[in-house]
């Protein structure tokens, strides 16, 4: 299992490599303008210029731009935003990164939480009144965009009943969990919430239809023949057997949104998290920003990745020996 | 039938078994007027081809058919007691406790996410007051006793780890795990190869000498039937075709199906022929006849065969056929197509 865990993170550093050389050839190898006059400013001096050149080696061949723009990037921290010259690049992911963070980690607890109790309910339930109703419920709240359930939660929470029911509402924004966080859960209660319905009803319905199919497998007949009862066949065989799936839809899903796909409930709930950097930066064509926010988005998809493989192997004894 | 139904001495006790299902196309009969006793320490061959509703009739007396379109009617009574329609805690404790079931194919009988240790301990738990450390110890000593060599160590492995044969062990260890009165082995030996085949069948009969079980088997194997059975159920079509021990139905079949079935078994000694079939198709369970459910296929065929025949014959020995004895005498003297053996 050690050697499993150790082989996994040795292929998941691997992949890092390769995405950050493809990511720097994409941005910084192709023709276009010239780097060195966007890292110095608008109206830098010919010698400012040549500076910055010497300093990332853009005359130097490839892999040693490569290295000295990574020195600048991740070890000196000096490379800055090409529209806010003074503005480095790591800092600003560092701030923007706690906002996704808490934004993501809350809804996918909820999302996990409501994903599951409803796939049981509904798998427990199948042919009664209430499984398809919790379907229903599902499919509703996948059909909702994002950005339309969170511009309508916006509208009744800070607008229409923000004077009455929803008064304990604070107005749209951030507060660190070190600064209060009683602030912190009530800034994000509702993006939660938000960012929670469209999962949950992804995970309920992906989890009854695995209940199901285990429902149908021998080994369910073998427990029933064992004389087990019916709630613990459901938990400790069908589910557990079901839960292999889960994990690797939610390490792809929570490895995206930590990675900015998130974004469309930060912008609508007013959250500064990574999604809305990247979106600002892609909209200037802010390229260091850009690259910055991709490799962080790269990490956090490779490292969930490699997190549910490991999941996995812990789940699944099947799986170990490869 | 030979005993009656007030009889103490039978383990189980089937009488007029029937289970339907409603689906789009109408009601499908899967098992049609079932009736057999399992004395103690009997085993009993459920013998038929695909569909012939041998597996549903057990799985629907012990509860295990869970179709809300089902309908079971008839009585089912375990050492006296009624189990039909008894409720999930009762029969929960039937199963399993009372009552062990082996199933046909053990490579996806088992939970694949548990050690095989883990699976009969649950097992033993959901019975007994043991505690987990004596369960455990009980798990390990009964792998032991189904042949699993270092059963310590197997123990704690997981089902992908062990071969379709001992697998089958672990499955068998597991019905045995609580001591029933009756073992319920559905096609145990269909999925395995045939040296593993017999291996799993000694087992079965030395396991089944030393705990004194009854034993129903399900199968469509005649080999397997002469190897274990004291008595034999002949089913086709949900209904009982013939019954009777052993020994009689195979030396002397009485159904014309029985001739069929075992005109069917290869001969290792006959090469070079065609493999002896029963002509026709097995009837679809949604259009049973009225009559006798083996006529259309049946070469005796005769006009009262449109009308259902009653299980008769003598002593133990009964069969569900409209030919006279005469009759009988007079084919099976003739012809040598319709099968049975010499």
């Amino acid at each position: 299992m050690v050697s499993f865990i150790i082989r996994r993170l040795i292929s998941a550093v691997l992949v890092l490599f390769a995405i950050s050389v493809m990511v720097f050839l994409i941005f910084f190898a192709t023709p276009g303008v010239d780097p060195a006059a966007r890292i110095a400013g608008r109206s830098a001096s010919p010698a400012v210029v040549a500076a910055v050149r010497a300093s990332f080696g853009l005359n130097r061949p490839l892999p040693i731009r490569y290295l000295l723009m990574m020195e600048h990037l991740f070890i000196k921290r000096d490379l800055t935003s090409y529209v806010n010259p003074n503005t480095p690049v790591i800092p600003q992911i560092l701030r923007a990164a706690p906002v996704t963070l808490s934004l993501v980690l809350g809804a996918a607890l909820i999302w996990l939480l409501i994903g599951v109790l409803g796939g049981v309910v509904a798998a427990a339930n199948r042919g009664k009144f209430i499984d398809p109703l919790i379907m229903f419920v599902g499919i509703a709240a996948v059909s909702v965009p994002a950005y339309w359930l969170g511009e309508v939660v916006n509208y009744f929470t800070q607008s229409r009943f923000h004077s009455s029911v929803f008064s304990w509402v604070p107005s749209s924004g951030y507060v660190s969990i070190t600064t209060s966080p009683v602030q912190w859960a009530l800034h994000l209660v509702f993006p939660w919430l938000t960012l929670a319905a469209l999962y949950a009803g992804i995970y309920a319905r992906v989890l009854r239809a695995e209940l199901v199919n285990a429902l149908n497998e021998d080994y369910v007949r073998t427990a029933r023949a064992k004389g087990l009862s019916e709630r613990r066949i459901l938990v400790r065989h069908a589910l557990r057997c079901s839960l292999v799936a889960l994990v690797s839809l939610f390490g792809l899903d929570f490895g995206a949104l930590i990675g900015g796909a998130a974004l469309l409930t930060e912008v609508v709930m007013g959250l500064p998290g990574i999604g809305q950097l990247t979106y600002n930066a892609l909209q200037s064509l802010d390229l260091p920003v850009i690259m910055g926010c991709v490799m962080y988005a790269a990490f956090f998809v490779v490292f969930a990745n490699a997190v549910v493989d490991v999941l996995y192997a812990l789940l699944d004894p099947r799986v170990r020996v490869a | 039938m030979p005993d009656d139904p007030t009889s103490t001495e039978a383990v189980l006790s089937v009488r007029d078994l029937k289970v339907s299902f409603a689906t789009r196309q109408g009601e499908l009969r899967a098992v049609d007027g079932l009736s057999f006793d399992v004395g103690s320490k009997e085993v009993l061959g459920i013998v038929g081809e695909s569909g012939s509703g041998k597996s549903v009739a057990m799985y629907s007396m012990l509860g295990l058919v869970r179709d809300s379109n089902v309908t079971i009617s008839g009585s089912v009574k375990f050492e006296g007691r009624e189990i039909l329609g008894l409720g999930d805690k009762e029969m929960q404790s039937v199963r399993g406790g009372d009552v062990g079931m082996i199933f046909q194919d053990p490579m996806t009988a088992l939970t694949p996410v548990y050690t095989v240790g883990w699976q009969i301990v649950e097992q033993i738990r959901a019975h007994t007051d043991l505690t987990k450390a004596q369960a455990k110890a009980r798990a390990v000593e009964l792998l032991g006793e189904v042949g699993i060599p270092n059963p310590q160590r197997r123990a704690g492995q997981f089902p992908h780890e062990f071969s379709g044969g001992m697998r089958q062990r672990v499955v068998i260890a597991m019905a045995l795990s609580c001591n029933p009165r009756l073992l319920i082995a559905d096609e145990p030996t269909t999925a395995l190869d045939v040296t593993t085949q017999a291996q799993i069948l000694d087992l079965m009969e030395k396991l089944q000498q030393s705990y004194g079980s009854s034993i129903v088997i399900i199968t469509h194997d005649m080999g397997v039937i002469a190897e274990m059975a004291d008595r034999v159920v002949v089913m086709y079509a949900g209904r009982p075709a013939e019954i009777g021990p052993e020994l009689e139905v195979v030396r002397f079949p009485r159904h014309p199906y029985t001739w069929g079935l075992l005109g069917a078994v290869p001969r290792v000694d006959s090469k070079n022929t065609r493999l002896v079939t029963i002509p026709g198709v097995s009837v679809s369970p949604l259009d049973v006849p009225d009559g006798c459910a083996f006529a259309p296929r049946c070469e005796h065929r005769m006009a009262i065969c449109d009308e259902r025949p009653a299980l008769l014959g003598d002593g133990e020995h009964v069969d569900a056929c409209w030919l006279s004895d005469a009759q009988r005498v007079a084919i099976r003297s003739g012809s040598k197509t319709s099968g049975g053996r010499p």
